[in-house]
């Protein structure tokens, strides 16, 4: 007890001083680097540092060019959930359908292709609709049916990844590897970046002018600080939480979509399993507080290029597959209970 | 003091206690006398909760001592208490919402054989138990503890006491949450605890049972004893007088600007703003309510009395069941306090932490909540515009913050009690409904805060006011309206308004009473 509460009237009278004399203490030019890049994003970018020393010291392999786009492709997926995850989270929700949903839309997107003569736009177009009604239903579930957000996804989560399986009976779906439209999402690029990266670059940076630019943003970060407060303020939060959900819908369909451009055909599953987990210990590594009200997509985007590289690094170092399951899930933990202890939370029973 | 010939079972000597400097207790000394029912009385505030925690080992106090038959005793939890035989049976008290009521009575000390309890015996055990103490009927012992009503739940409490050994007992407001009945059965309760030579406290505010039931009646206002009194020697007025005599002139600031001191013909003639015809929802009942431009209107009673409640139904909050909410003579549709707040209310509430701030976010997000839609062009807010808005209201309202950008939660009760106003000020509303604005905050900002509010009346706003310090409510407003009980139970203009006609229309036990006194 004392030893938390000790470190308070320091804080306290150090802000008093601030207040009184500004000019007395200048920050140092490393303080307000520091300051402005935000300590985790430097936590990021040092472990990032460290990271690819370590590989890179083991296996030439690891800086060469081609590798380096195999890293990018292989995150832009799991990326793109990641960051709207991320806006889930902030908003005080949490969405683990995202992978079941991605599966949907990929099987759909390449079953509507088929079905309507080859039209890749239909195909995309009706992936992302799906996506986006799979997070409706989601929404609806938690704001109507009052269902806790990780019960709620939990059971479209096994629903959604159902429906795919249903309509696809299990098996690859369509062949879109001949269609330049996916060809291009798959393997083209522009400015010697590939389309991938560009889809998650584009997205992120939409959501991140959101939440920091737009009204819109600064309710979400409202409602998930405190949700009687913004209510009581004017905002219709049901509405926010269902345009939320429906958000992270939309956005799993465009994952699905890649997903199925990727691979030449639709994917009921082998392409989205576990998605979910790399997506939420991506927001938990960017520091995006689980209790929500806390969190930005370009912290998300550092995490989600750390973990790429990590596991890019195990591959390249010849480690075990199934050990890096063990060491997503470890990272996860690892990230949560940082976030805890800086928090200064009591360890007492359930938390939150 | 004078009757020496029993000896009291329970002493409180010099008891004091303080929570973040602010004195609850001050000195306080008390007899509990076996075979006597000593009634607690004094205003919301007045530090009888306290006492009781004290009493029951939920707070240790910062001075004083506790002697139980003439030992010193310390309780470091509740548990210590009621090992010593002292109970406090709080309003709302402790169940086990998944098991039985016997279970419940029993909790803690269940008949067991090799870990197995007898559940037939024990249901046997409570039923005897309910027979001897009157409240055969009012409870099944099979009942799960979640679907108990208040009253019940006070009943196990009870039966908790009364199957355990027992010196003191100490009630606190038993019976808010009962009906007529349980009230005669509980009373009839005491009076045999009180003829088995248990000591009673018995807190309450409502007159006619203190007279019922105590032998003396002790008065607390504003953490200290102010006296103790036989029942037989003393009357309403006198207990009021001592509830409330305190120095007015020490804590309200006077109106000096504004409505208040042009020569206003009447308040009818002024337009009126908000209207409430008969307001109902799940806690209150039927209120007709109207606040004019210009005018505040303070809304007294005790705690628990529907104010609050009556709040938040008004800003939607919680759903009406009856009645219409009306502004500027438009009546609203009420679906969410976003209705409420585009209808021009604003709405600053009690609990300003849980339910006002953005604890992790700086002082601008939090000022610019309320009107970041008027802040921003296309969906884009305006930083400019924005800064300019905070750094005029941080100015305006005098919010000690070192810069616009200072995290919330590192600025004291008082500034974060401004930003709060200043959300709303931002807003430009018609009304603005302001529940405790000075609870928690320090005796300079109270007054900036009075200022604020005066200036807001100044400038037309309707202002309703819930305030649970008398004084407070007399210096600001124009008119009091006092409830009891979800509804209203009186109206008072400011000249005729005292605090103890303010408190007799609070506590009376039917409200015309009151208001003939």
């Amino acid at each position: 007890m004392t030893g938390t509460r000790a470190p308070l009237p320091a804080q306290t009278s150090t802000a008093a001083a601030d207040a009184t004399t500004p000019s007395a203490r200048r920050p140092s030019p490393l303080h307000r680097v520091l300051e402005a890049v935000g300590v985790t994003n430097v936590s990021l970018l040092i472990a990032l540092a460290l990271v690819i020393l370590v590989i890179g010291s083991q296996n030439a392999d690891f800086f060469r060019g081609s590798n380096l786009i195999v890293i990018g492709t292989a995150v832009a997926i799991s990326g793109l959930l990641a960051v709207v995850q991320t806006v889930v989270i902030i908003a005080g929700g949490l969405d683990i359908s995202v992978g079941s949903v991605a599966g949907l839309a990929s099987v759909a997107s390449a079953m509507i292709f088929t079905a309507t003569g080859s039209t890749a736009v239909l195909g995309l177009a009706g992936a992302v609709l799906i996506g986006l009604l799979c997070g409706l239903v989601n929404g609806a579930i938690i704001v109507y049916g009052r269902v806790n957000p990780v019960i709620a996804t939990l059971a479209t989560l096994a629903a959604f990844k159902g429906i795919a399986q249903l309509i696809s009976n299990g098996r690859a779906q369509g062949y879109t590897g001949s269609d330049p439209i996916f060809i291009f999402l798959a393997r083209g690029s522009i400015l010697g970046i590939p389309t991938l990266i560009w889809v998650l670059l584009l997205v992120a940076g939409l959501l991140h002018v959101m939440l920091k630019y737009t009204d819109i943003g600064r309710k979400i970060y409202a409602l998930g600080g405190n949700d009687a407060a913004a209510r009581l303020a004017g905002i219709n939060i049901n509405r926010y939480i269902l345009a939320i959900f429906a958000l992270a819908g939309m956005v799993a369909g465009i994952a699905g979509v890649l997903i199925t451009a990727r691979t030449g055909s639709g994917q009921p599953i082998s392409g989205s399993e576990g998605l979910e987990l790399e997506a939420i210990t991506a927001a938990a590594l960017g520091g995006t507080a689980l209790k929500g009200g806390k969190g930005s997509i370009i912290s998300t985007l550092l995490a989600v290029l750390l973990l790429g590289v990590l596991i890019n690094g195990m591959t390249l170092l010849g480690v075990n597959p199934f050990w890096q399951n063990v060491a997503k899930g470890t990272l996860l933990v690892v990230a949560v209970v940082i976030q805890q202890l800086r928090s200064g939370e009591r360890r007492v029973g359930i938390p939150q | 003091m004078t009757t020496t010939s029993t000896p009291p079972t329970l002493v409180a000597e010099g008891i004091g206690k303080s929570f973040a400097g602010v004195h609850a207790l001050t000195d306080v000394t008390l007899e509990i006398r076996p075979g006597e029912v000593l009634a607690l009385m004094g205003e919301n505030g007045a530090g009888k909760s306290t006492l009781l925690k004290i009493l029951s080992g939920d707070q240790p106090p910062d001075t004083g001592t506790l002697r139980m038959h003439g030992e010193p005793v310390t309780f470091s939890s509740p548990a210590d208490a009621m090992a010593a035989g002292v109970r406090v049976i709080y309003q709302e008290p402790e169940i086990v919402p998944h098991v039985s009521v016997a279970e419940n009575v029993y909790i803690g000390r269940l008949p067991a054989t090799a870990r197995r309890f007898n559940r037939r015996a024990l249901r046997e055990r409570v039923r005897a138990d309910l027979e001897r103490t009157g409240f055969t009927g009012a409870i099944d012992p099979d009942t799960l503890g979640s679907r108990l009503s208040a009253a019940q739940r006070q009943l196990i409490e009870i039966l908790r006491a009364l199957t355990s050994d027992t010196a003191v007992l100490a009630f606190d407001e038993p019976t808010s949450s009962l009906s007529d009945a349980e009230t005669e059965s509980l009373f009839r309760l005491i009076r045999e605890l009180r003829e088995s030579g248990v000591a009673i406290v018995y807190v309450s505010h409502r007159m006619k049972e203190i007279f019922e039931l105590a032998d003396r009646i002790a008065v607390l206002r504003d953490g200290r004893l102010i006296g103790v009194r036989p029942a037989a020697e003393t009357d309403e007025e006198e207990l009021v007088r001592m509830m409330v005599g305190r120095d007015l002139s020490s804590m309200f600031q006077r109106r000096h600007t504004g409505a208040a001191d042009q020569p206003v013909a009447s308040t009818e003639s002024r337009r009126p703003v908000l209207e409430l015809r008969g307001v109902t929802s799940d806690d209150v009942s039927d209120v007709d309510l109207v606040v004019h431009a210009g005018e505040v209107v303070g809304l007294a009673g005790l705690v628990g009395a529907g104010r609050s409640e009556l709040a938040r139904a008004v800003v939607g909050d919680v759903p009406l069941r009856g009645g219409q909410v009306v502004v500027n003579g438009r009546p609203l549709r009420l679906r969410t306090p976003g209705d409420a707040v585009a209808a021009g209310i604003g709405f600053a509430p009690e609990e300003r932490k849980a339910d006002a701030l953005l604890m992790h976010r700086t002082v601008r997000d939090n000022l610019s909540l309320a009107v970041l839609d008027r802040l921003s062009r296309l969906r884009f807010v305006r930083t400019r515009a924005e800064r300019e808005l905070v750094d005029r209201y941080v100015e305006q309202l005098r919010v000690r913050t070192p810069s616009p950008e200072q995290q919330i939660r590192k600025l004291s009760g008082g500034n974060q009690q401004k930003v709060v106003l200043a959300r709303w000020l931002a807003r430009r509303p018609d009304v603005l409904i302001l529940d405790e604005p000075t609870r928690g905050v320090d005796v300079g900002a109270k007054a900036e805060i009075y200022a604020i509010i005066d200036e807001l009346a100044a400038s037309g706003v309707a202002l309703l006011v819930i305030s649970s310090e008398l004084p407070e409510v007399l210096g600001l407003s124009d008119r009091i309206v006092v409830m009891q009980n979800g509804r209203i139970a009186g109206e008072l203009d400011r000249d005729e308004a005292t605090e103890e006609r303010i408190l007799a229309l609070a506590i009376a036990d039917h409200a015309a009473e009151g208001a003939s006194r």
